[in-house]
């Protein structure tokens, strides 16, 4: 989805380490950003699960045992479509088209795999950018329907 | 997150309520197999009805504990999903693995 700078009419960003107890803070300071758009309830479901597993993954894989800080920026469009960059400097990842795979994970047993697929699958578009040694970058974008609008 | 359970002639019956996500996961799924290794129910019943918010960490707990009570002889059931988690499970397929309502 191509978003333009001009249309861009409020943004945000958070930074904070990658400790397992800022996952829920950072789902929830999307959800509360993006409520000046008017979701639904569903909408805002979907974003805040889209992030929960952005920022798990930065704070499971990223930086694996080690401490760093995650980046959490949410850009909001007009008429209503929102962009959310969730950045990691950890480890990166070395296949990006595997790590993708519903099913594939490198964690523990409380990870699923299905991460990424829930990204893309309650999110309009999913983007990853990662070096491995550099750090991941991870772009959601969702269009939510101007209930304003006649 | 926090855990409420009552066992009733052979059944068990668990209470989900707050958040789950990874942060939660670790311990929570700890505690769910103590509690079948502590009771061995027949039917196992976890309630998510009080459920706020679950992420794919919530797939891994459901799979996991599913799979503690198959290896103790008895069966899960999902129930009281909220619409939130059931988009989650239904995403991941496990309606197909675990009895989801």
């Amino acid at each position: 989805m191509k978003l333009l700078k001009k249309d861009r009419i409020n943004q945000m960003t958070l930074r904070f380490p990658s400790r397992s107890a800022n996952e829920g803070f950072a789902r929830s300071a999307a959800a509360a950003f993006i409520a000046q758009l008017d979701p639904t309830v569903e909408q805002v479901y979907d974003i805040k699960t889209a992030v929960s597993e952005a920022v798990t993954n930065a704070i499971v894989h990223g930086y694996r045992d080690t401490l760093g800080t995650i980046t959490l920026t949410v850009r909001l469009y007009a008429p209503a479509t929102v962009e959310i960059i969730i950045a990691d400097k950890g480890c990166g990842i070395e296949n990006i088209s595997q790590a993708r795979e519903p099913m594939f994970t490198t964690g523990g047993a409380e990870r699923s795999g299905m991460g990424f697929t829930i990204m893309e699958s309650f999110m309009d578009g999913l983007a990853v950018r990662s070096r491995p040694g550099k750090g991941t970058t991870v772009i959601l974008q969702k269009a939510l329907q101007a209930r304003r609008e006649v | 997150m926090n855990v409420q359970y009552e066992n009733r002639e052979g059944c068990l019956r668990v209470f989900l309520s707050g958040e789950l996500g990874h942060h939660e996961a670790i311990s929570l799924m700890a505690r769910l197999s103590a509690l079948v290794e502590d009771h061995l129910p027949a039917r196992m019943v976890l309630d998510l009805s009080g459920l706020e918010f679950m992420d794919s960490s919530g797939i891994a707990v459901v799979v996991q504990t599913a799979r503690k009570c198959q290896s103790c002889g008895g069966t899960l059931t999902v129930a009281g999903t909220p619409p939130q988690a059931q988009k989650v499970l239904t995403c991941a397929g496990i309606h197909r693995l675990v009895d989801i309502r």
